[in-house]
């Protein structure tokens, strides 16, 4: 099979200098009790289209709230989130869920897989929420599963996998819908060093080969050296990394002005 | 791929404890069919009565004897086309575990009475010709492996033989019965009242219970009370009641039968709500994370909701269907055995269907809390638990 993408465009337009993310002066307070735990404060970041990019912090940092705020999950206290053109903090629930179906390809540190069902169906699982035809939805998940090098292995069930193929199938599930925004959880923080390098890998060929916009976050410097920029937040302010990983650059002085 | 591939996927999550709610579920329905047809076989009598037909018997109880007389002076009541005289005749055939029902009758008037009863021609001309003869039911006959033209020896308990204290009552069997309705008694052992009349060796005349077919049967408590009438301040007062109110009273004897399955049944579905409940909730608890999973990639609480409702309702609708199949099948092994104790053994079609319904609602019910519960789940909460 010599497909490897789903579309004609999907390939090729990293170079696009397109916001494909843009928050504006977002703050994220939650409650424990009546006291209210303030975690991001008027913070604004902007993505382009075809960027790489990796979110850095201590434990409770807020690097995991962003990421909700960006992939539709979470709604923020104040201030904006647009997301490929869509303000999706004006959405409702059930708007947003299909927003998220069509333009988000989710990776978390676990792939949790469902148990019962081949890889194949696993990575199909998302084409539930589509309209297309079995055929489509058949030549989706055997491009995503080549995407991610995992063609012969459709058919075994994720016990039969070892950890680092059970992540690529849990990206493939990401892909298989053709989004947007690969937006990643420590995709690489239940893996060994070797099988992590695979995955990160295979991470850039998506950014590099298919024109991904991808938005990881992560623990481990030599994941976030991959990425084509790092972010570092603490204290709910954002700092651009160098690549020795020093903060060079305060990300967003003053309130309302972005990167 | 749909979305039952993910219901199923859910259900072979924990495949012990999804069998063995499952297995539950199945044995639930199983004494659900068992004992809707206990219920039937003890109501059959009630639900097959006719209409037009009355029972008349003693005012004291149906073992006291009435003048077989009363036949005539029924049949000149306004309202009455007919009337029939039965009695209990008790006796045993070879061996007490051997019991069906007998009683002498005149045959030609009684086949009237029951149109219900199929009989040959040629059995009915034998039954008139032959002064011992008795035609019994397919399901007795069969039972004992009789054969028409046998001769049937019955050790009398009440009646004896004049003169012939000891001697068992020997009849002819001429025939053999049918009936065109579902339930209707086919273990009856029936001969001729003239016979029985002339041999006895008391109670000559006498009789045990009349039937009446009436012409109205809206009119059948005012020609009741005018029998009763007819014979109040006699040696002998009446008690006249609609063919359903005896039988209802007859199988009530046993004890209220209806409240008796209700509450059995009312305990054992009780019991499944737990059972099953229990199994769904722990099965949304244990996937929070699989749940917030579905709802990342973009499924809306609502179709969450229903998955599961569809999950709860699959397991227990099918495990419904499975309890009635096996409740059909073990009918159709008791049926045979039991007709003779139980002619009405018969699971109807409409405990089948409510059956089904119960299944479907069961698996709402269970469903329906941990259904909300998953719907309800904040996603970004619930990934965290991945």
């Amino acid at each position: 099979m010599s497909e490897t993408s789903f579309s004609d465009t999907a390939a090729g337009n990293g170079a696009a200098a397109e916001a494909m993310v843009d928050v504006r002066s977002v703050s994220r307070t939650f409650h424990r009790g009546r006291t209210p735990v303030p975690v991001l404060k008027d913070l604004s970041l902007r993505m382009e289209k075809g960027e790489f990019l990796a979110l850095m912090g201590p434990s409770g940092s807020g690097k995991s709230t962003l990421l909700n705020l960006i992939a539709g999950l979470d709604r923020p206290t104040g201030g904006e989130v647009i997301v490929g053109g869509s303000p999706i903090h004006r959405l409702s629930e059930r708007k947003l869920a299909a927003w998220r179906a069509r333009n988000i390809g989710f990776v978390f540190q676990f792939s949790n897989l469902l148990g019962a069902l081949s890889a194949e169906r696993n990575v199909a699982v998302p084409l539930l929420l589509t309209s297309f035809s079995s055929g489509e939805r058949r030549r989706r998940v055997a491009i995503a599963l080549e995407i991610v090098g995992l063609s012969e292995r459709g058919k075994h069930r994720p016990r039969e996998l070892s950890g680092g193929e059970q992540q690529r199938v849990g990206i493939a599930r990401a892909l298989v819908n053709d989004p947007m925004l690969l937006v990643c959880d420590e995709p690489t923080g239940d893996l060994d060093r070797a099988t992590s390098a695979e995955i990160l890998d295979l991470l850039v060929a998506l950014n590099r080969d298919h024109g991904k916009t991808i938005l990881m976050v992560t623990h481990d410097p030599v994941a976030a050296e991959r990425a084509s920029r790092t972010l570092h937040l603490e204290d709910g302010r954002l700092a651009e990394c160098g690549h020795d990983g020093t903060i060079v650059v305060p990300v967003h002085e003053p309130a309302g002005a972005a990167v | 791929m749909s979305s039952f591939t993910l219901i199923s996927a859910a259900l072979r999550r924990k495949k012990t404890r999804t069998f063995l709610t499952f297995s539950s579920v199945v044995f639930a329905f199983l004494i659900f069919g068992v004992l809707s047809m206990l219920q039937t076989a003890f109501s059959m009598g009630a639900e097959i009565a006719n209409e037009d037909r009355l029972v008349v018997r003693h005012r004291v109880s149906l073992f006291q004897l009435l003048p077989q007389s009363y036949e005539a002076d029924m049949e000149e009541i306004p309202g009455v086309v007919d009337a029939i005289h039965m009695t209990w005749f008790g006796g045993v055939y070879q061996d007490p575990s051997n019991f069906f029902m007998q009683s002498p009758v005149e045959p030609a008037e009684y086949l009237d009475m029951y149109p219900e009863i199929l009989v040959s021609d040629e059995a009915k001309l034998r039954w008139i010709e032959t002064r011992n003869g008795a035609i019994a039911g397919r399901a007795l006959v069969e039972r004992l492996g009789w054969e028409v033209g046998d001769r049937i020896p019955i050790q009398p308990t009440i009646w004896r033989q004049a003169g012939r204290d000891d001697d068992a009552w020997e009849f002819e069997l001429v025939g053999v019965y049918d009936a065109d309705v579902e339930g209707f008694d086919q273990t009856q052992f029936l001969f001729r009242y003239d016979f029985f009349d002339e041999a006895r060796s008391f109670g000559r005349g006498q009789v045990g219970w009349f039937m009446v077919r009436i012409a109205d049967p809206d009119r059948a408590p005012e020609i009741a009370a005018a029998i009763d009438d007819t014979f109040q301040n006699s040696a002998a007062e009446t008690k006249s009641e609609s063919e359903g109110a005896f039988a209802a009273g007859f199988a009530n004897q046993v004890g209220n039968l209806g409240l008796i399955v209700t509450s059995i049944l009312a305990a054992v579905f009780f019991t499944i709500l737990l059972v099953a409940g229990n199994t769904m909730a722990q099965s949304v608890r244990e996937r929070i994370g699989e749940i917030g999973l579905l709802k990342a990639l973009g499924f809306t609480g609502a179709r969450v909701q229903r998955l599961v409702l569809m999950e709860s309702v699959t397991l227990v609708t099918t495990a419904g269907f499975l309890g009635m199949v096996l409740a059909v099948g073990l009918e159709r092994v008791l049926r045979p055995a039991l007709a003779a104790y139980f002619p009405g053994l018969f699971l109807r079609p409409e405990d089948l269907l409510i059956g089904l319904g119960l299944a479907v609602a069961t698996g709402l019910v269970v469903g329906v809390f941990p259904a909300r519960r998953a719907m309800r789940l904040e996603t970004a909460l619930a990934l965290r638990r991945l």
